[in-house]
């Protein structure tokens, strides 16, 4: 059984919450993720961001529902990483 | 569940726009009472009992009046936000935290605008109701009722004073300049 220990996602979302508080609602809702929120560009009410995330065990959709819930929406998956269960310290 | 309410409520920036609303309104309330009461005191004074019935048909006025006014305001301005919003983001919201601060901010800032005016009005109110209970005040009711209004406007100007960071006296006493003036401008207007 693999399970996804980091994510980055690239990710649309209203200027408010900005991404601090982004950010900071993603981890409370996700305990023991780290998540870190990069700006890429700003537009009058959006901005686009890229969003890593990273865990013991990310389930997407829980994610993806979390960042919808924020009013953002996920363009893509840029990058991934998933570790088998038999690889230790992984 | 409080922390979901705190961040709805700085997602729709309402704490500012309340404390306007409460300003704004309250302000309103307290000087209709103030040109109440004025008004009854300078044409010669009224039974407590009749002045208690205006200000009350007054005051419940002014709460209703400010809570409607905003809920539908706000409700307005928030919906066209989220379509905006919504727009820009080319999705639908409705299941957003944006939805939920749209359908919540303006029933805070409506409670809020209607409660401010019916708070106050009624603060002022206060030596009307004790007199009728038989409380003895330091003064007539109707006059003790105009300086618990001149009280509650000077209080109003200190609460700005310690938002806007200024002197708190200058701008209690501020206020309570608008307020002689009003009273001032009542008793000419009578006589």
């Amino acid at each position: 059984m693999s399970a996804v220990k980091r994510i980055v996602l690239d990710v649309l979302k209203p200027l408010d919450p900005d991404a601090l508080a982004f950010a900071s609602a993603i981890a409370d809702r996700h305990p023991g993720c780290r998540v870190t929120v990069t700006v890429s560009e700003v537009d009058a009410k959006t901005e686009t961001t890229l969003v890593t995330v990273e865990g013991d065990a990310i389930v997407y959709d829980d994610l993806a529902a979390t960042i919808g819930s924020l009013g953002a929406s996920v363009h893509s998956i840029d990058a991934v990483e998933v570790s088998s269960a038999d690889q230790p310290g992984r | 569940m409080f922390s979901q309410l705190r961040f709805l409520v700085q997602l729709g920036r309402a704490e500012h726009i309340a404390r306007r609303y409460f300003v704004t309104n309250g302000f309103d309330g307290a000087l209709t009472m103030l040109g109440l009461t004025m008004g009854f005191y300078a044409g010669g004074g009224v039974a407590t009992p009749v002045a208690i019935s205006a200000c009350l048909g007054a005051a419940v006025a002014l709460g209703v009046s400010g809570l409607a006014s905003a809920y539908m305001s706000e409700a307005a301005e928030r919906e066209k936000e989220l379509h905006e919003l919504e727009q820009a983001l080319v999705g639908n919201l409705e299941a957003s935290a944006h939805a939920r601060a749209a359908r919540l901010i303006p029933l805070i800032i409506a409670a809020v605008n209607g409660f401010a005016p019916l708070f106050l009005a009624l603060l002022i109110m206060l030596p009307l109701w004790l007199s009728e209970a038989g409380v003895p005040l330091p003064l007539a009711p109707l006059p003790c009722a105009i300086m618990v209004a001149f009280l509650v406007l000077f209080l109003l100007g200190v609460f700005l004073g310690s938002v806007s960071g200024r002197f708190w006296l200058w701008s209690g006493l501020r206020m309570l300049a608008i307020a002689l003036v009003t009273a001032g401008l009542i008793l000419w207007l009578e006589n």
